[in-house]
Formats: structure tokens, C-alpha cells, sequence
């Protein structure tokens, strides 16, 4: 049994590689702005136009509905929703699933369509998929940093509250 | 699931606060969000029922300040308290870095605290995550009341202790918060046990509420060192 949650990181040249795809798929698919979340509700990146909402909370948001989502797909019989669709009067989200532990988020208003936005994500999710699986298989001691970064951080907490 | 982000040099990690009905869950992040400067903290993002009730969850994120030049960024969580809300509860826990579970003091919410105990060790062992492993502390809150059980008692029925099998880790090992009691010790029966480490606390004047969020925030910390 694991003692808890696996915890993971991920270096600059991941980051790089996430942002190409992302930017990329926003210029195929002519959407606002891609957000990646991991289910447990951090943001991981946002590319294209920087939302003017506070993202960190719709990062958890993000992940509640998903989790949310998830549990409603199981109560019907279904394993998983692996893509959701909010549809507003002018602004629309389209989440999906990469490797089960990120969620890609897709802002987009009437300068596209849903079709092509459903279309060119498709591709992207494998990429982004293919790369996270890279991510997670690392152990996070192959960082050089990981383990003993924060060795001896106890007073720098204590310091923190003071 | 902490997430350790070297392109943004951030460290994030989940801490859930959980327990009973009216506890004071939410009381704790109120709290945390009025005395922590704006600049460190986000939203406090409620998902309540009209009467105020948590419903899904209480969300804060705070900036504990930079370790080793990575910014620590802490997400508070509270769960809904009532049980018929199990699912949401189950939720919040999914990738859960450290545990403080708000016990409420008052003698006639005993019964409601153990099922909410037993309640949170059946949820992390459906995610396969071992409580008596993890970053776990205890508040007990609402110490100000005058029907409030001693801590004696809420020790003996919500933080027992689990017994230890491990031989290497089979010595006394103190309280750092509470001279002259141990965190792990022989019970004169021989067998070895571990318990969480407390806190009493009156959340709403906020008594106990930061020592508890240190607590929990250093030994999430440590399981990553």
C-alpha cells in the first residue's frame, strides 16, 4: 500500500515541450487559452491569452468538477467522462483528460467552433499524454533536487508563522 | 499529491481539513484567510448550501514563503461535515498531502467525531493511502465551552494510537508540543504505538489554528525532504 499520494515534478524542458504543444494546438483550433490542472487541483500551465480570472481557483474548480464527473459517469455505468463541455451565451470550456492525472482545460469564444476545437484537441491530448506519461514514469529522485531540497526547511517554517 | 514545479520553482501540496459536522473546519480557514497577508493568499472559494452549510468544499491557497528558492504554496481544503455528503468528501481527498482532522471537544459530539474518524480511514484506504503513514495531525476544537470533554478522554477515543510492528522505529520519541508526553511509546501491555500529535484550539478566536497549520505544513514538508 502507498503511504500516500505520489507526489511528481516536473523540470523546464517538460514545461517547454508542454507549452510548444499547447500553443500550437491554440493556433490550429483559434481558442483563447489552454490551462493544465492535475486532478488534485494545481495548476500546472496556462498558455495563450492570460485569463483575467484568478486561476488557482479555477484550477480547483476545475478538478472538483472533473472528480465530480467522474463519480456521476461510474453512478451510470460508464468507467469515466474523459471529456466534458460547458457551453456559455458567448464564452464555452472543453476539459479533458490526458493520462489520467491531468486535465486540459480550452477556453474559446465565437471565433471558433466547438468542431474544430473537439477536432484539434484530439491530436493534443496524445501528445500531452505521450509526454505526461514520461513525467510521471521519472522517479522524482532522478531530479537532483528532489530529496534533500528541503532538508532543514523545519526552522524556515517556523520562521514563516512568526 | 505534491507537485514540485522547476520551471516555475513552486512547490504545491493539499492539506484537508476533516471531521464532523459544525467542527469548525471552515472556522480554521476563515481564520487563516484574515490573518495571513493578502498578498500571500488567494480566494477563500466556498461551495455552501444557502445556510452556510459546506456542501463540496472550502478552498484556500496560501504562500508559506520560499525554502531553498522554491515558493511553497499551500492548498487548505475543508470537506462537507454531514455524512449523506460522503461522496463530495471522498473527492477532496484524492491526492491529499497531509491531514488535520477537527475534532469538536463538546462531550455530546463525541459519538460524531469517532464516526467521522472512522469515516476518514475508510476514504484513504479506498485510495489506497495509509493514514498512520502520512502527514496526520488532531485539533481539538472548541476548548472554550464549558461542556468541553478533557483531552484525556478525546485522546483515549479519537487518538488511541496504532501499533507500530517496525522494530527500528520501536523507541520513545517525545512530543515536541506537549512536555512529558510521547508521540511513540511502549504501553505496558508491550506493544509499541504511535499517535497523532494535538492541538487544543478555540478556532474562532483563532487559539490553536496556526500551530495546527505549522504542524501539518512542516510534516508535509519533511515527507518531502
Amino acid at each position: 500500500m502507498p503511504v500516500g499520494a505520489a507526489s511528481w515534478s516536473f523540470t523546464e524542458d517538460d514545461f517547454a515541450a508542454i507549452t510548444q504543444s499547447l500553443q500550437r494546438f491554440l493556433h490550429d483550433s483559434n481558442a483563447r487559452c489552454a490551462l493544465l490542472v492535475d486532478r488534485s487541483g494545481q495548476l500546472v500551465a496556462t498558455v495563450g491569452e492570460q485569463p483575467k480570472f484568478d486561476p488557482t481557483a479555477f484550477a480547483t474548480l476545475t478538478a472538483a468538477d472533473f472528480s465530480a464527473n467522474d463519480q456521476l459517469a461510474k453512478l451510470i455505468g460508464e468507467s469515466d467522462f474523459n471529456s466534458l463541455f460547458h457551453q456559455g451565451e458567448k464564452e464555452s470550456m472543453y476539459l479533458a483528460d490526458v493520462a489520467r492525472r491531468v486535465i486540459l482545460v480550452v477556453l474559446f469564444d465565437n471565433r471558433t467552433t466547438l468542431g474544430l476545437v473537439r477536432l484539434k484537441m484530439k491530436e493534443t491530448v496524445n501528445e500531452l499524454t505521450r509526454l505526461f506519461e514520461q513525467v510521471f514514469a521519472r522517479p522524482t529522485e532522478a531530479q537532483g533536487g528532489g530529496p534533500g531540497l528541503l532538508a532543514g526547511a523545519d526552522d524556515e517554517i517556523d520562521k514563516l508563522f512568526q | 499529491m505534491s507537485m514540485i514545479n522547476y520551471a516555475s520553482r513552486e512547490i504545491n501540496c493539499k492539506i484537508v481539513y476533516y471531521g464532523s459536522g459544525l467542527g469548525g473546519k471552515t472556522t480554521n480557514l476563515e481564520h487563516i484567510y484574515g490573518k495571513v497577508q493578502p498578498d500571500t493568499r488567494g480566494k477563500l472559494i466556498s461551495l455552501a448550501t444557502e445556510t452556510e452549510r459546506t456542501l463540496f468544499f472550502d478552498f484556500l491557497p496560501v504562500d508559506l514563503g520560499t525554502i531553498r528558492g522554491f515558493k511553497t504554496r499551500f492548498h487548505l481544503y475543508t470537506v462537507p461535515g454531514q455524512v449523506y455528503y460522503n461522496a463530495s468528501r471522498k473527492l477532496i481527498l484524492k491526492g491529499v498531502d497531509g491531514i488535520v482532522f477537527v475534532a469538536d471537544s463538546q462531550v455530546e459530539r463525541m459519538e460524531a467525531n469517532q464516526e467521522a474518524m472512522q469515516n476518514l480511514y475508510d476514504n484513504m484506504a479506498e485510495y489506497g493511502y495509509d493514514l498512520t503513514k502520512m502527514p496526520f495531525v488532531i485539533q481539538y476544537n472548541k476548548r472554550d465551552l464549558p461542556n468541553a470533554a478533557p483531552v484525556r478522554e478525546l485522546q483515549a477515543a479519537l487518538n488511541p494510537g496504532w501499533e507500530i510492528t517496525d522494530a527500528a522505529r520501536q523507541r520513545v520519541t517525545p512530543d515536541a508540543y506537549h512536555a512529558g508526553e510521547n508521540l511513540v511509546e511502549q504501553l505496558p501491555t508491550g506493544e509499541w504505538i504511535e499517535r497523532a500529535t494535538y492541538f487544543e484550539a478555540v478556532a474562532v478566536t483563532g487559539d490553536g489554528v496556526f500551530e495546527t497549520l505549522r504542524a501539518v505544513s512542516k510534516l508535509v514538508l519533511k515527507s518531502l525532504a
